[in-house]
């Protein structure tokens, strides 16, 4: 009876929450045909919001990927007074509503930043905003894999010789792979769609600075749902495809899945 | 562990059986909620109040966000009286284009005040408002403001009219005009001022055109603007002066330059047709529509409605002050400027990105 009763129960879930969404979303887009839903999608402001995205996107997870992988080689192989508490702050961006992350961020990193660095109505202030909260994404990811990780290769490697350097690139990071891969695909899914922490520091300048989500909003503050959800579906896509190319890329190196 | 769970790495199998069970689960309750939602029940009450003056029961005010501490003082005055003693609230406060959207899809509203009447039009489209609801003494609104400019204290950059505000060096934030209300009554005191200094309708684009390169940020709200604003960004914002009084009364450090040709601002006030309590939300909104009432938004630095209560206050009056009428009104404009595809405005910022994307 379990049997049937447990995928039945996730079936119904991921159906409620994720495919119906998802679905009443693809028909919103194309209610009103295919030519309403490819002028919303070829519109110039469109297409810059989405590739700025996506650009950024990609950026912050192949950044982050790295800065979380030292991060948490810190926290696993280090000791240092306050690493309890480094440790509990790495989850901040996630407890913090994103909006006041984005005073937050305008604060530091704006016109009065107290580090005279100001990157406010700039791309800068995008990939710092989403740097912000996706790095969690890619240190939690990576920090419970490195913590087991069996020491024994890599000293039996050390004491055939091997540096540190080949050390890390032969035996760590092979092991370690899987995770950070996650970490990425993770971290890119939630920079696609992030919104209250990027908007503020962004300046929202059309073609400049507007992310797909504001435009997205824009479009559904202006009646225009149709488009809303148009722009949105091919946001959806892509993040698909990404998320796919990190499978594939997965197969193509033998990078066993994360587990 | 965070990793994307496959089929192959769920802790059971999964069995045919139950995805297919999960799967008639969803299909049922899909199917029956497409049919029980076509038979909407609306209950109309017939207004219980005869000849006794007092109002009893629940309001529900919706409204957008910049009155919400107005509203607290003039829900106070209001059980204060003899007809609005009996009289509870329960108060929503959002974005107004939010708050339309909102009451469409069904948040219970006997009172809605919005900022600008397009979003009042939302809500006739569905129904929800009657399409008389501006034949009132007040033309359907319920307070006026106007567009002013918030500047820095002591005005370093001398912004005193609309040019100054495309000299060089000169930074402008305004809200997003496709998701802000409040940035569209800009930029048409922007175009409106232009051509009532006598400039042709080509001549006031071009204007919107300069006014758009200065714009140094564009942020998604009102609110959001003035935040910027006071984060030090720009030398100019352009805001309603209701809002602009508020964040001086609470001690930020701004100033208020008022343009001399300037829109006026428009609020609509209206009891929803499917009221649940029509008679204690029409005694709401007459005494929001009173001298009482007006006395306390102006108090609030709401421009009253009714000229005798707006000559007790010394507001600051523009040589022009216009009205969206005297530019076609909100629908012509909406379409002709605001569509996100065809707009006036929609055409300017792609021309402006186009030029400047490579920047």
């Amino acid at each position: 009876m379990g049997r049937v009763v447990g995928p039945a129960l996730a079936v119904t879930y991921l159906s409620l929450l994720v495919v119906l969404p998802l679905a009443a979303l693809f028909s919103h887009a194309f209610s009103s045909g295919w030519s309403s839903f490819w002028n919303a999608v070829s519109q110039p402001e469109a297409v810059a919001a989405l590739k700025l995205t996506l650009l950024s996107s990609l950026a912050v997870a192949a950044f982050n990927g790295v800065a979380g992988l030292v991060i948490a080689w810190v926290l696993v192989r280090d000791d240092f007074r306050g690493k309890s508490l480094v440790n509990a702050v790495i989850d901040l961006p996630f407890a913090l509503p994103t909006i006041v992350a984005g005073l937050t961020l305008l604060t530091l990193y704006g016109p009065n930043s107290p580090f005279h660095l100001n990157v406010a109505n700039t791309r800068w202030g995008i990939l710092f905003a989403l740097a912000f909260v996706t790095l969690p994404f890619s240190v939690r990811s990576v920090q419970p894999v490195l913590a087991e990780l069996d020491r024994e290769t890599e000293e039996a490697a050390a004491s055939l010789g091997a540096s540190s350097g080949r050390v890390l690139w032969r035996i760590i990071l092979p092991s370690l792979a899987p995770a950070m891969l996650a970490g990425a695909g993770l971290a890119f899914a939630r920079a696609v769609g992030e919104y209250g922490s990027v908007v503020l520091i962004s300046g929202n300048l059309p073609f400049k600075t507007e992310v797909a989500s504001s435009w997205i909003f824009s479009l559904s503050q202006s009646d225009a749902l149709g488009a809303a959800a148009a722009v949105s579906v091919v946001l959806v896509l892509i993040a698909l495809l990404v998320l796919l190319g990190i499978g594939l890329l997965r197969r193509r190196f033998d990078i066993p899945e994360a587990v | 562990m965070l990793t994307f769970p496959t089929l192959r790495t769920l802790p059971f199998r999964v069995h045919r059986t139950g995805a297919a069970v999960g799967a008639l689960a969803v299909l049922g309750l899909v199917l029956s909620a497409c049919g029980t939602s076509s038979s909407s029940s609306t209950t109309t009450t017939t207004a219980s109040t005869s000849a006794s003056a007092a109002a009893t029961g629940s309001v529900n005010l919706v409204a957008y966000s910049t009155p919400k501490p107005t509203y607290a003082a003039l829900i106070n005055a209001f059980n204060a009286t003899t007809s609005g003693s009996a009289v509870t609230f329960s108060q929503s406060y959002g974005a107004s284009g939010s708050q339309a959207t909102a009451v469409v899809n069904g948040l219970p509203a006997d009172v809605v005040n919005l900022s600008l009447a397009p979003d009042m039009t939302k809500l006739v489209k569905a129904g929800i408002v009657s399409p008389k609801w501006s034949s009132t003494a007040t033309k359907g609104m319920v307070t006026n403001s106007i567009v002013s400019f918030v500047v820095r204290p002591g005005n370093p950059k001398h912004i005193t009219d609309w040019a100054s505000l495309v000299q060089p060096g000169v930074q402008v934030i305004t809200p997003n005009p496709f998701s802000s209300g409040g940035a569209r009554w800009n930029l048409m005191a922007a175009y409106g001022a232009q051509l009532h200094l006598g400039k042709s309708e080509a001549q006031a684009t071009a204007y919107l055109t300069d006014l758009l390169k200065h714009t140094a940020a564009q942020p998604s709200s009102a609110s959001a603007a003035l935040q910027s604003f006071l984060s030090g960004e720009g030398d100019v914002l352009l805001s309603y002066e209701d809002a602009a009084l508020y964040a001086q009364k609470k001690g930020e450090p701004i100033s208020i330059i008022t343009p001399p040709q300037t829109i006026l601002i428009q609020n609509p006030i209206a009891v929803p047709l499917k009221s649940t309590n029509p008679s204690a939300a029409k005694a709401f909104t007459d005494y929001l529509v009173s001298p009482a009432g007006q006395k306390i938004w102006g108090q609030q630095g709401y421009r009253p409605v009714l000229p005798a209560v707006a000559a007790q206050f010394k507001f600051p009056t523009p040589k022009t002050l216009f009205t969206i009428d005297s530019l076609g009104g909100w629908t012509k404009v909406s379409t002709d400027f605001f569509n996100p595809s065809t707009g006036v405005v929609a055409k300017i910022e792609q021309g402006l990105g186009v030029s400047t994307s490579h920047s």
